[in-house]
């Protein structure tokens, strides 16, 4: 990272870590803590489905994963004087969710592109289906509940807020370690064209299982805290196809494949969707909005916001650079456009 | 041993039902290499205009398929050319599966807005009959759904093989480019196979509003057998997902006759897995896979 990215993100979690102490309203907060969710959700798929290209649309999955194992955990045992048991085995539930996710993943990733999306968001619906009816452990439907919180009245989110933060500082510095290193290059590689990288030597196999592994443990942790936060656990809404949707959505509105792109997303979209459920949720109105705001973007900005506005910033910069009675090379149809 | 073949009777007579929503679904990844995650919200959007011209016309289903397939056909058609026609080409792939997915969800907001979210079903007045033979209960609603659907299937098949239209499907599917080159209109084409693929969820929700009770969330649960069938037959393989839909119901019904119920529709994804483990390409992915 250069000197001012490193800057920029230290300001940015700075800024992050102060707004509950400063903006201590409850409903800023709360909406801060589902911000956060989303945006380490997205940052997480954005390892396997930006950079290794495998769309997945499982990844609720292991974010329910996560949840259950925190709720199941804790649900006869107690969460410590201070409240704070329940962070403190995050680690743990991510390690499990993550040798959980090597399994899946070995099994899931024999496919690519849209089998590995079939497969992945078959595989969401069976882990329901699980969740419904292995009664004994889940509790079916009646769902199991977590003790609360005992946490002041007056800055209940705040401590969830925070741990929210220390993961995604986590899923981001894991994105820009990979970026940066050996493993995202050869993540490209298979994104790029998978057969061709394992033919150079790439260790693709290796990657792309490292990649969904840490990207699904960081779901199951995020999953964990949800539970916590909400402190009941249903089949319906921790394994949620919209939480799915959600942060794929959030990663191509802001550009999957960079660094920042999910964030800016979540930060977008969480609160368009917060208020959507808050103004319509009553009336199923919200679906039909989300739907037309999800069916916006994918239609105007295939590309993401990043991706497009670095695009229009180079050609500017290009034609600033150029004599004025040369043509820059950015305009220059490629042929490819041509026959378009 | 009778349980058992009474297991494999339910589970044919289901299984045809599923060959005719997944031999749609087939057919719209075949013409435009779009997985359609809609397919099943169109299913229960036919469930619901099939209940309710039951209701308040007193149309029976079999017979108000004639207004629903061409509803559902145009409003396939239109889908298609409003959203994903405009998608680029390079990332019509990956693009289409969270369009598709976008339109499953207006679909069922609107159809939660509609109907609400409590549970229908379809209530004839044969709903309980059933026939006899050979000492095998057979359910008339089964049975005529099986009919249909496979007198459905025997007209797609029909209408691939032996009109102009339906040469002009198989050849954008074998070759886009050459088909292109030769005259026919992909656009066109894309739309219209969009189209049939929505009149065959018209056909099959008829159906499955008879035989299951459903509301609005229903179709994740059918999304999720649908693509299993199509993975499992082998992507764009229509006799493939008809194998498919059948081993789904066999498998289905024997473990719900001979074990624990509860595992009856988890028992296929296991075989799915499997499949998967030896076979990544599916059944019959590697020797059909784009043709039809």
């Amino acid at each position: 990272m250069t000197l001012p990215g490193l800057f920029r993100a230290a300001l940015f979690f700075a800024a992050l870590t102060a707004l509950p102490f400063v903006l201590t309203a409850h409903w800023i907060v709360n909406l801060g803590v589902f911000t956060l969710i989303y945006a380490g959700l997205a940052s997480a798929w954005n390892l396997v489905g930006g950079l290794a290209g495998y769309p997945s649309l499982g990844h609720a999955a292991f974010f329910g994963a996560g949840a259950y194992a925190e709720a199941i955990y804790f649900q006869h045992r107690d969460v410590g004087a201070d409240g704070l048991t329940p962070f403190f085995v995050l680690p743990l539930v991510g390690a499990a969710v993550a040798v959980l996710g090597l399994a899946v993943g070995w099994i899931a990733m024999r496919t690519r592109s849209d089998v590995f999306a079939i497969v992945t968001i078959t595989l969401l619906f069976v882990a329901q289906t699980l969740a419904f009816n292995l009664n004994s452990i889940t509790g079916g439907s009646q769902g199991i509940g977590m003790p609360g919180a005992p946490f002041d009245v007056d800055s209940y989110e705040r401590p969830f807020y925070l741990v929210l933060v220390i993961i995604l500082a986590f899923a981001m510095g894991a994105t820009w370690a990979a970026m940066r290193s050996g493993v995202g290059l050869s993540l490209r590689a298979v994104a790029a064209d998978e057969q061709r990288a394992r033919g150079i030597g790439v260790h693709v196999t290796g990657v792309k299982l490292l990649a969904f592994a840490v990207s699904v443990g960081i779901a199951g942790m995020i999953g964990a805290v949800w539970a916590y936060y909400v402190s009941f656990v249903y089949p319906q809404f921790a394994i949620d196809p919209l939480i799915t949707i959600g942060m794929v959505l959030m990663a191509y509105l802001g550009g999957r494949g960079t660094l920042w792109g999910p964030v800016l997303g979540a930060l977008i979209l969480v609160p368009a969707q917060q208020y959507l459920a808050y103004q319509y949720g009553a009336t199923q109105l919200y679906l039909i909005a989300y739907a037309a705001v999800f069916l916006l973007i994918m239609l105007l900005m295939p590309r993401g916001i990043l991706p497009s506005l670095s695009h229009l910033l180079r050609r500017r910069a290009a034609r600033a650079s150029e004599p004025a009675d040369q043509t820059p090379a950015d305009a220059v149809p490629t042929a490819e456009e041509m026959v378009r | 041993m009778h349980t058992v073949i009474q297991a494999l009777i339910l589970g044919v007579l289901t299984g045809g039902v599923y060959a005719l929503m997944a031999s749609g679904q087939t057919l719209i990844f075949g013409v435009m290499k779009v997985v359609n995650l809609a397919q099943g919200a169109l299913v229960i959007a036919g469930a619901y205009l099939s209940y309710s011209l039951f209701t308040s016309l007193g149309l029976d289903p079999f017979v108000s398929i004639l207004v629903t397939t061409p509803v559902l056909f145009g409003a396939g058609a239109g889908l298609q050319w409003l959203f994903l026609r405009p998608l680029r080409e390079q990332d019509r792939a990956e693009l289409s599966l969270l369009v598709t997915f976008a339109v499953a969800l207006g679909i069922e907001g609107v159809l939660s807005v509609t109907y609400k979210t409590t549970y229908h079903t379809i209530q004839t007045g044969y709903a309980d009959s059933s026939f006899t033979a050979g000492g095998y209960q057979i359910s008339a609603v089964r049975l005529y759904a099986f009919v249909l659907s496979v007198a459905m299937l025997g007209l797609l098949y029909l209408l691939l093989e032996r009109t102009r239209f339906g040469r002009a499907i198989r050849a954008t599917v074998q070759n886009p480019e050459s088909a292109r080159l030769l005259g026919v209109n992909a656009h066109a084409v894309a739309a219209v196979g969009f189209g049939l693929g929505a009149a065959t969820a018209a056909a099959a929700g008829a159906v499955y509003g008879l035989l299951y009770s459903f509301n609005s969330g229903s179709h994740y649960d059918l999304i999720s057998r649908l693509l299993s069938i199509v993975v499992l037959g082998g992507l764009g393989s229509i006799g493939g997902s008809i194998v498919g839909a059948l081993a789904m119901g066999v498998i289905a019904s024997l473990v719900a006759a001979l074990g624990p119920p509860i595992w009856s529709d988890f028992s296929f994804f296991v075989v799915l897995l499997a499949v998967l483990l030896i076979r990544p390409r599916g059944l019959f992915g590697a020797s059909l896979r784009g043709a039809l």
